[in-house]
C-alpha cells in the first residue's frame, strides 16, 4: 500500500507542476488536439472490431456498421468528426504556437516532436480516406502511388510500397490498415510521450508581455525565477480550461455524429467503372486544387519537392529560427504568415470545391434547336465551355463569343485548338463545323 | 574505471543495436520488398473477335495477374480497348498520366478526358490539354484465334 500511495502521491505531483501567470484560454488547444486523437483512438479501436481490412469485405463492413442499425453510425461519424477536429485543432495548435514564437529556445524540441506528430496526423487522414474502400478510396491509393512516382530514382520502389505490388489490389488495403491501424498511431503515442515530457521538462511558454530576457542563456534562470515566484499549479488553475475545452470537443464530435451522421459511403469499390469522379476528403482538397493550379511547366518539381519542402521547413522551423524574441515586433512576418497560409489554403479550398478545371460530363443538351447547338453538345465541346446556364467551365465561357470573335477566328481555333484546347481538325464533318461556327457567331 | 565505463557503454549500446537490426532486417525486408525486375505478367482475354466493330473504343476488362484470393474487385483492371483493323487492337490504359484517375473516352468528342484536374488526350491517346505529362499507357494486345487478348502490366508510373 505504500507503493500505492507514494505513487498517487508523484502524480499529483506532477498535476501541480507550477505554471507562468496568465495561462489562459490560448493554452488549451494543444490539450484539445490529444482529447481529439484519445476520441479517435476509442472508437477507432471499437469499429475494428467489425471493419474487415480486405478489398472483397471492407465496403461491406463498413455498410453493416453504418446501416446496420444500432450504435455503430455514431462511432463512425464520431471517427469521421474527430478526425476533423484532430486536423483543426492541431491547426490552431501550430499556428498559436507560431505565433506566440513558443517554439524558441529552449522548446526547439517540443515544436519538432509536435511538428513529427502533425506529419504523422496527416498520414492517418490520407489511410482513414483510403480505408473507407469506396470509389474515392480505391482511387486515392492510385493517386498517392502516382505522386510517389515522380521522386527520381526510388519513385517506382515508392509506389510498389505504397500499393503492396504493382498495381491495385488486395495488399493494397491491407497496407493502409496496418500503416492506419498500427504504425502510425504507435509512433504517435511514442511521440504524445516525448512531447508531454518535453512540456513538463521546459515548461510551458510564458506569455510574451511578461518580458522574457532576449539572450537564450539568460532565459532559463528567468523563467525559474518566475515560476518560482509567480508561479501556479497547473491542477487545478490551468487544468479546468483543459477540461472545459475538452468537453466542448467530445460534445462537439458526438452531436455532430448523431445530427450529421458519418461521411456517406461512395460507390462500391469498383476500379473498372470509369465514370468515377474521384475526390479527396475535405481537408485534402485545396492540395487538390494546388495541383491542378500550378503551371504545368513546374509540375514535375513541385509534386515532389512541395510535400519534402513543406516537412523540412516544418521541422526545422525552431532549430533556424530558434533565437530572438518572441513578441511581433521581433518578428513582424508571424502573423503576415499565418494571415497567407490561411488564406492560400483557403482560397485553394474553395477553388478545388468548384474545381472548374473538371469537364461537366453531365451537362445537358442545349434549349437552342438548331443543328449548330446538337454538334456543340455531342461532340464534347459543351463539356468544357458553358454558353447560358449550362456547360463546363475549364475554357471560356462562350455565351457572347459571337461579340469577342468573328467568323476566321473561330474556325480557326476549333480546327487547331490552343491554350490547352484539343483541336478538332478531323473530328468535325463539313457540315458539323459550318452548322457549329454559325451557331457560335450567332452567340450575343 | 573510465576504460570500463567506455568499453560497458559500447557493449550495451552495440549489443542493443545489433539485436535491433537483426530483428528489424526481415521485417523491413518484407515491408519494404522491392519490384520485381519483371513484374508477373499474363495473357488475359477480354472477348471474342466477332464482338468488336472497327474504329470502336468499348471499355474492355480482365484481372490482374497477381491477384490475390481476397482481392474481391480490386484486382479488376478495365482497359479502353478499340479494334484498329480486321486483326489489329490498342489497348489504352484508365490512368490518366498526370495522377492516375480514370480517364473516360467521349466518342461523340473522339477524346479520353480525365475527371480530376481536366486532362485532355486524342484518340491516340497523346495529350491534348491539360496537365499530363504524357500520352496514355498502353497495353499489349494480340488475337488468339477468334479471342482478343490483353497482356497485363503494372499501374504505369
Amino acid at each position: 500500500m505504500h507503493s500505492l500511495f507514494e505513487f498517487w502521491e508523484w502524480l499529483k505531483r506532477l498535476a501541480r507542476h507550477p505554471v507562468p501567470p496568465g495561462t489562459d484560454w490560448r493554452y488549451v488547444l494543444g490539450s484539445a488536439t490529444l482529447v481529439a486523437f484519445l476520441v479517435q483512438v476509442v472508437t477507432g479501436t471499437v469499429l475494428a472490431t467489425v471493419y474487415v481490412p480486405s478489398t472483397a469485405d471492407a465496403y461491406h463492413s463498413l455498410e453493416v456498421i453504418t446501416n446496420g442499425g444500432g450504435l455503430g453510425r455514431i462511432l463512425r461519424g464520431m471517427h469521421y468528426f474527430g478526425a476533423g477536429a484532430m486536423m483543426i485543432l492541431i491547426g490552431a495548435h501550430i499556428s498559436r504556437v507560431f505565433l506566440t514564437g513558443s517554439y524558441k529556445h529552449p522548446r526547439e524540441m517540443n515544436w519538432f516532436t509536435g511538428a513529427i506528430l502533425f506529419l504523422l496526423t496527416l498520414i492517418m487522414a490520407f489511410t482513414g480516406q483510403l480505408m473507407r474502400w469506396d470509389q474515392d478510396g480505391i482511387w486515392s491509393s492510385v493517386i498517392a502511388a502516382e505522386q510517389a512516382a515522380r521522386t527520381p530514382g526510388i519513385g517506382r520502389w515508392l509506389a510498389h510500397v505504397i500499393l503492396g505490388g504493382a498495381t491495385v489490389g488486395g495488399p493494397t488495403l491491407s497496407r493502409a490498415f496496418a500503416t492506419h491501424v498500427f504504425f502510425i498511431p504507435g509512433l504517435i503515442i511514442v511521440g504524445v510521450v516525448f512531447h508531454i515530457a518535453l512540456l513538463l521538462k521546459n515548461g510551458i511558454s510564458e506569455r510574451t508581455s511578461l518580458g522574457a530576457p532576449r539572450e537564450s542563456a539568460d532565459y532559463i534562470p528567468w523563467y525559474r525565477e518566475l515560476l518560482e515566484k509567480r508561479g501556479r499549479p497547473f491542477w487545478p488553475f490551468a487544468a479546468w480550461r483543459d477540461a472545459v475545452m475538452a468537453f466542448a470537443v467530445v460534445a462537439a464530435i458526438i452531436a455532430l455524429a448523431v445530427v450529421v451522421g458519418p461521411k456517406a459511403l461512395g460507390r462500391p469499390p469498383d476500379p473498372t467503372a470509369v465514370d468515377a469522379s474521384p475526390r479527396p476528403d475535405w481537408y485534402f482538397m485545396w492540395y487538390f486544387a494546388f495541383l491542378a493550379w500550378i503551371p504545368k511547366a513546374t509540375e514535375p518539381y513541385v509534386i515532389v519537392l512541395a510535400p519534402l519542402l513543406f516537412g523540412l521547413v516544418l521541422v526545422a522551423l525552431p532549430f533556424v529560427f530558434g533565437h530572438g524574441g518572441r513578441r511581433f515586433r521581433d518578428r513582424p512576418w508571424a502573423i503576415p504568415i499565418i494571415v497567407a497560409a490561411v488564406v492560400i489554403v483557403g482560397f485553394f479550398w474553395q477553388l478545388g470545391e468548384r474545381a472548374p478545371w473538371s469537364p461537366d460530363f453531365a451537362a445537358p443538351p442545349l434549349a437552342a434547336d438548331v443543328t449548330g447547338a446538337k454538334v456543340f453538345h455531342d461532340r464534347g465541346c459543351e463539356f468544357c465551355h458553358a454558353i447560358g446556364h449550362d456547360g463546363g467551365h475549364y475554357g471560356p465561357d462562350l455565351t457572347t463569343v459571337g461579340r469577342r470573335m468573328d467568323h476566321a477566328q473561330i474556325i480557326s481555333r476549333i480546327l487547331g485548338g490552343g491554350n490547352g484546347m484539343p483541336g478538332y481538325a478531323l473530328k468535325l464533318g463539313d457540315g458539323e463545323l459550318a452548322a457549329l461556327v454559325s451557331f457560335l457567331e450567332s452567340r450575343h | 574505471m573510465e576504460t570500463r565505463r567506455r568499453f560497458l557503454s559500447w557493449l550495451t549500446a552495440g549489443l542493443g543495436a545489433v539485436a535491433a537490426i537483426a530483428a528489424s532486417i526481415p521485417a523491413i525486408g518484407f515491408l519494404f520488398e522491392p519490384p520485381p525486375r519483371r513484374p508477373r505478367e499474363d495473357w488475359r482475354a477480354v472477348g471474342a473477335l466477332d464482338d468488336f466493330r472497327i474504329g470502336e473504343t468499348v471499355e474492355a476488362r480482365f484481372v490482374d495477374a497477381a491477384a490475390v484470393p481476397w482481392a474481391g474487385q480490386a484486382s479488376d483492371v478495365a482497359v479502353w480497348l478499340r479494334r484498329t483493323s480486321a486483326t489489329e487492337f490498342v489497348a489504352f490504359s484508365l490512368n490518366c498520366t498526370h495522377l492516375g484517375c480514370p480517364v473516360r473516352w467521349e466518342s461523340g468528342a473522339q477524346l479520353f478526358l480525365c475527371p480530376c484536374h481536366g486532362g485532355v488526350y486524342y484518340a491516340d491517346g497523346s495529350v491534348a490539354g491539360g496537365p499530363p505529362p504524357r500520352a496514355l499507357a498502353r497495353y499489349p494486345t494480340r488475337v488468339d484465334g477468334s479471342r482478343v487478348m490483353v497482356r497485363t502490366r503494372a499501374l504505369s508510373v
